[in-house]
C-alpha cells in the first residue's frame, strides 16, 4: 500500500544554487533550514568559493596556512557544507560546469557540462552566487609569459602551494594586493615589489566609512603595515607599469608619483585591479543590468533583498556587486530568505532585519572602499596603439582605434562586430570593459553609452566531444 | 544637422537589401531617407552564417544569385573596404546514393539556368577532399560560391550610402505608413517623412508594412542556428552544405569553425533570437562525421536571427500589387545575404525604370492570395 503523499501533480519547486563559496553555502544551509533541498552546482572540485579555495586531495596543509586570518571562516563555511551534505541536506553537483540558463515560460532550463558530457537541468527558482574574477587591464607586456592575474597567483598559492616565480612583482588596486603580498611573505617569499596604482590619499580620505567594518579595516590596515615592517613596502600612486622581456617576464619598469621610473628583475608579475563580477548566466537569465559608477562595472539589478528583475531569479554575493567575503554570506542568506519568503515559506522577520541592518553597514563600507581603491583611468588614458588588448583574438588598441574611427560602431557590441574584440575563448570576459573604455574615449560617447558585452551561450567553452554519445559511458 | 523630412525615395528598413538599395538610389541622384528599427546591418544581414551561395538554390532564383554571384566579386571596390570574401567555392555532400541522384538532377537543372556544377564521385572525393569523412558519398562543387563576414558587409552599404548623401536614421522605428496623393508618408519616431516612393525591405517587420497596404504575405519568422568553434588548424578549405540542408559547414582561415543548421529559438515580435542547445547537440555529431579532424574543438559562441520565411521559400521581390510606388524586397528564406548586392540594384532599377533586367515573376507578393483579394481589401 502507499502511503498518502501529495497528489502526483503537486511537484516541488526545485531550486538550483549556482556557486559553492561564502554566498553559495549560506543560500544553501538557509534553505536546508526552512526544509528545501537545493541542488548547489560548482565548477570548482570542491566548496568554498575564490576565498575558501580548498586545495586538492594530496595538498591539504593547515587552514592557518592557507587562510591566515580568514581560517576561522574558511573552517567554518567547510564544516557547514559538509554537515549539509552528510544530512543529504543539499544536492550537490561538484565539476559541473553551467554554460547557459534559458527561460521557458514560468521555469530554466540549465545546460551543464559534467565529466566532459552534456546534461540539462530545469529548474523553478535560481540563486546565482557565482562570484567575481579579477579585473584585468591592458599594460606593455601584459601578455608575456609569465604574468599572471593577483587572483591566478593566489589561486596557485592556495590550491597548490606554488608561487609564480622566485622573483615575484605584485601590482593591484584593491585589497587583494596587501592580502597576497601577506600570504606570499607567509610562506617565506618576499615580493620583489608592490605596487598599487591606487593613490594614498585616497585612501586616507575614505578612512570615515572605512571605520563603518572595522575588523576589516584593521585587517588592511594591519596586512599593509605588516608587509612594510616585513621589508615589503607598497608603493602607492603608480602611474604606470611595463612588464619587461622577450619571450618571457625578465623584468618590471614603473613610474612613480614623483615622477621617477623605476626598473626591476623579476621572473614573475602578478597584476590585477580589483574585482569584476562573473555576470553572464544572469545576462542570459534576461536579468536586467545597471552600470555602477563607483565601481566602474555593469551590474545586474537587484532589489534590496537580491530579487534580480527577472522573478524566480536571486543574485547574491560578488557576482552580483563586489562586496566581499562576509556580504557574500550574509547575502546568501537574505536572498535564500527573499525565495522562501516569495514562495510562501514562513521566515523569521527578525533575522531579516538583521541582515539588512548588517548589509547596510557593510555597504558604506564597500563605498569607502571603492573610493580607497578608485578604477585607475590613468592606465587606460594612455595605452599606446600597439598593445594588445584582447588577447584571444590578438587585437591591439591601434585596430581598435582604427575601427572606432572608420566605421563608427555605436557601443561595445557593435565595436566587436567590426574588430573582433571579445569573439574568442574568453567571449571577452576579460577585455570586454577595456574596449568599451576606449569606445568611450575615441567616439566621444560615455561609458554608459558605451554598453556591455550581450552573454552568449556557451559562456566558458565546451568540447564538441561532450556532445557525442560515444563519450557518455565515462 | 537639421533633417529635411521629404525625399523621393523612402527605405524601410537597413539590411543589406534595403542598404545596397540606398547606395543604388542616391548614385543615380535620388533623394533617399533610409529609416532603420536598430542599427543598419544589426538584423539577419549582421548576423548570417555568411555562406555566398548559388548551388542549391531553385532554379527560379538563380538567375539573381549568378547575377549577385558577379557583384560579389567587385564588392570590396564598390564598398571601400574589405568584407572579407573569399570564393572558396561550395561543396554539397551527398551522405547517400539517393543523395547522389539529387545532386545529378540538380546540376542539370542548374547548367539550364546557367550555373555550372562540377560532380565529383566516391573515389574522386576521397582523393580531392581528404578531410571528408567517411560519411561523405560524393559531392557537387560550385566552384566560385563562397563566403564573406556578414557583420561587416551591410554596414559598410551603410556607410556608403552616409558618404553618398543618403539620410540614414537608425534606432528609428517606422510605425506606419499611408499613400498620399502624391506618394507616401511614413511615421518615423516624431517625424513624419513624405516620399514619392517607398520601399519595403523590413526582413521580419516587412509583411506588417505589406499590411498596411492591403498585401498579405504569411511570413513566419526563420531563425536558424549558428555555432562557432575556437580557430583549429585551417583544413576546410570550400565552404560544405549537405542534401537535406541540416547542417552547414565553413572555416576561416585564421581557423574558427562556423556551423549551422536546424533552428534556435526566441521571439522575433521582441526581436529576440537565440540558439537553441537541443540543436546544437543534434548538429555536433553530424559536423564530426563530415569533418572528423574538427572532433577535439571546443566551442565558443552561439547565436540566431531572424529572417522572414514564406511557404514556398521564395522571396518576396517587385512592386506592390495594391499601391504604385511602393516596392517590396523581403522574405529571403535564409540566404538572402548571397542576394543583397543585387536586391539593391533591382530595387533600384524597379524605382528608376519601373522594371528589372532580371525576371522577377516567381517573387510576385499577391501569389499567395487569391487573385482579386489584395485589390479588394486596399
Ligand atoms: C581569484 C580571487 C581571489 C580572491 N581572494 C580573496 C581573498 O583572499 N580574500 C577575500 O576577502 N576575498 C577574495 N576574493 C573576493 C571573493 O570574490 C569574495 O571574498 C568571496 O569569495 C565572494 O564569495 P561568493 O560566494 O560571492 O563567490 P565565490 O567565492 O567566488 O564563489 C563562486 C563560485 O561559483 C562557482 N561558479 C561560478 N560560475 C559558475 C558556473 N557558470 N558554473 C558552475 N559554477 C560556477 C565558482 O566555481 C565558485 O566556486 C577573491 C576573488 C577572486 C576572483
Ligand atoms: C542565422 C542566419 C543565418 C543565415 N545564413 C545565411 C547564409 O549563409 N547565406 C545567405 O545568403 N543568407 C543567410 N541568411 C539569410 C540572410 O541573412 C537574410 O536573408 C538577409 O540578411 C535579409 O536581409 P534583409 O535586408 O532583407 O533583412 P534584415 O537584415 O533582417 O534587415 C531588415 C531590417 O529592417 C528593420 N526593420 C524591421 N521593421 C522595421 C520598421 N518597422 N521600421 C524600421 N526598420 C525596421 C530591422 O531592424 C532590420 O534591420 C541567414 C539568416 C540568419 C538569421
Amino acid at each position: 500500500m502507499t502511503l498518502p503523499g501529495p497528489p502526483a501533480n503537486v511537484r516541488r519547486t526545485r531550486v538550483v544554487i549556482i556557486g559553492a563559496g561564502p554566498a553559495g553555502v549560506t543560500a544553501a544551509a538557509t534553505l536546508a533550514r526552512h526544509g528545501v533541498t537545493p541542488i548547489v552546482i560548482d565548477e570548482a572540485a570542491k566548496p568554498g568559493g575564490q576565498i575558501y579555495r580548498q586545495p586538492p586531495d594530496g595538498a591539504a596543509r593547515p587552514p592557518r596556512e592557507i587562510y591566515g586570518f580568514d581560517a576561522a571562516k574558511a573552517t567554518r563555511i567547510h564544516g557547514l557544507f559538509k554537515d549539509l551534505q552528510s544530512a543529504a541536506k543539499i544536492d550537490y553537483r561538484s565539476q559541473t560546469l553551467v554554460w547557459n540558463i534559458t527561460r521557458n515560460e514560468q521555469r530554466f532550463r540549465l545546460d551543464l557540462l559534467h565529466n566532459g558530457v552534456q546534461a540539462t537541468l530545469d529548474a523553478d527558482k535560481i540563486i546565482l552566487a557565482t562570484g567575481a574574477v579579477d579585473r584585468a587591464l591592458p599594460f606593455p607586456g601584459w601578455v608575456l609569459p609569465g604574468v599572471f592575474t593577483l587572483g591566478a597567483a593566489q589561486i596557485a598559492l592556495k590550491s597548490q602551494g606554488v608561487a609564480i616565480g622566485r622573483r615575484v612583482a605584485l601590482i593591484g588596486a584593491g585589497p587583494l594586493l596587501p592580502l597576497l603580498v601577506n600570504q606570499y611573505l607567509a610562506v617565506g617569499i618576499k615580493p620583489v615589489a608592490a605596487l598599487d596604482v591606487a593613490p594614498f590619499i585616497a585612501k586616507l580620505r575614505a578612512f570615515g566609512g572605512l571605520a563603518a567594518q572595522p575588523a576589516t579595516l584593521l585587517k588592511g590596515a594591519y596586512y599593509t603595515a605588516r608587509a612594510a615592517a616585513l621589508g615589503c613596502a607598497i608603493t602607492s600612486n603608480v602611474r604606470s607599469i611595463r612588464a619587461l622581456g622577450d619571450s618571457r617576464v625578465t623584468g618590471l619598469a614603473y613610474a612613480t608619483a614623483d615622477g621617477k621610473t623605476h626598473e626591476i628583475a623579476c621572473d614573475g608579475i602578478a597584476a590585477s585591479f580589483g574585482l569584476r563580477s562573473e555576470s553572464q548566466l544572469a545576462d542570459l537569465a534576461g536579468c536586467r543590468f545597471e552600470f555602477d559608477n563607483a565601481s566602474r562595472q555593469w551590474q545586474p539589478l537587484r532589489d534590496r533583498v537580491g530579487r534580480s528583475s527577472v522573478s524566480g531569479v536571486y543574485i547574491a554575493g560578488d557576482g552580483a556587486a563586489i562586496g566581499g567575503a562576509d556580504v557574500a554570506e550574509l547575502a546568501g542568506e537574505q536572498a535564500a530568505l527573499a525565495l522562501l519568503d516569495d514562495g510562501g515559506t514562513p521566515t523569521s522577520v527578525e533575522r531579516r532585519h538583521t541582515l539588512d541592518r548588517a548589509l547596510r553597514r557593510q555597504s558604506r563600507f564597500r563605498r569607502a572602499l571603492e573610493s580607497a581603491y578608485p578604477f585607475p583611468a590613468h592606465l587606460v588614458a594612455n595605452i599606446p596603439d600597439g598593445l594588445i588588448i584582447c588577447r584571444c583574438e590578438g587585437i591591439t588598441a591601434g585596430q581598435l582605434r582604427d575601427s572606432i574611427a572608420r566605421r563608427h560602431p555605436t557601443d561595445v557590441n557593435r565595436l566587436k562586430a567590426f574588430s573582433r574584440l571579445g569573439m574568442g575563448r574568453c567571449q571577452g570576459r576579460m577585455c570586454g570593459h577595456v574596449g568599451a573604455e576606449l569606445l568611450a574615449a575615441h567616439a566621444g560617447c560615455g561609458i554608459v553609452e558605451a554598453g556591455r558585452l550581450r552573454a552568449q551561450p556557451p559562456i566558458k567553452p565546451i568540447p564538441l566531444t561532450s556532445a557525442l554519445a560515444t563519450e557518455v559511458s565515462s | 544637422m537639421t533633417l529635411a523630412n521629404t525625399c523621393d525615395v523612402a527605405i524601410i528598413g537597413g539590411g543589406t537589401a534595403g542598404c545596397a538599395a540606398a547606395v543604388h538610389l542616391r548614385r543615380a541622384g535620388m533623394q533617399v531617407i533610409l529609416v532603420e528599427r536598430d542599427r543598419c546591418g544589426g538584423g539577419a544581414s549582421g548576423v548570417n552564417f555568411g555562406g555566398v551561395r548559388t548551388q542549391g538554390r531553385n532554379p527560379v532564383e538563380l538567375p539573381l544569385a549568378i547575377r549577385s554571384r558577379a557583384i560579389w566579386s567587385t564588392l570590396n571596390e564598390l564598398l571601400g573596404e574589405d568584407v572579407e570574401f573569399d570564393a572558396t567555392g561550395h561543396l554539397k555532400l551527398a551522405r547517400s546514393p539517393a543523395d547522389m541522384a539529387e545532386l545529378e538532377a540538380y546540376a542539370l537543372l542548374a547548367r539550364e539556368a546557367g550555373l555550372d556544377l562540377t560532380l565529383i564521385g566516391p573515389n574522386a572525393i576521397r582523393a580531392e577532399v581528404p578531410w571528408l569523412g567517411a560519411a561523405v558519398v560524393g559531392a557537387s562543387l560550385a566552384p566560385n560560391d563562397g563566403q564573406a563576414n556578414p557583420r561587416l558587409v551591410a554596414p559598410a552599404y551603410a556607410r556608403l550610402a552616409r558618404r553618398l548623401g543618403v539620410d540614414i536614421r537608425e534606432q528609428t522605428s517606422v510605425t506606419a505608413a499611408r499613400r498620399t496623393e502624391h506618394g507616401f508618408e511614413i511615421d518615423a519616431a516624431s517625424a513624419t517623412i513624405t516620399s514619392r516612393l517607398l520601399i519595403n525591405t523590413a526582413g521580419m517587420g516587412a509583411a506588417a508594412i505589406a499590411r498596411l497596404f492591403g498585401e498579405e504575405v504569411p511570413l513566419e519568422a526563420m531563425m536558424p542556428n549558428m555555432v562557432v568553434t575556437e580557430p583549429v588548424p585551417y583544413i576546410a578549405t570550400r565552404s560544405i552544405g549537405v542534401c537535406g540542408g541540416d547542417i552547414y559547414i565553413r572555416q576561416i582561415p585564421r581557423g574558427n569553425v562556423i556551423f549551422g543548421g536546424g533552428r534556435g529559438g526566441g521571439d522575433w515580435m521582441d526581436w529576440r533570437s537565440r540558439s537553441s542547445t537541443e540543436t546544437t547537440l543534434t548538429n555536433i555529431p553530424k559536423l564530426v562525421d563530415i569533418v572528423p579532424a574538427f572532433r577535439d574543438a571546443l566551442i565558443i559562441r552561439s547565436w540566431s536571427g531572424i529572417d522572414g520565411l514564406t511557404p514556398d521559400k521564395l522571396p518576396v521581390i517587385g512592386p506592390s500589387m495594391t499601391t504604385p510606388g511602393l516596392l517590396h524586397a523581403f522574405g529571403f528564406c535564409g540566404s538572402g545575404f548571397q542576394l543583397g548586392p543585387v536586391i539593391g540594384e533591382i530595387l533600384a532599377e524597379l524605382a528608376l525604370k519601373g522594371g528589372s533586367s532580371s525576371p522577377l515573376d516567381a517573387f510576385r507578393i499577391d501569389r499567395f492570395t487569391q487573385p482579386g483579394l489584395a485589390a479588394a481589401t486596399a
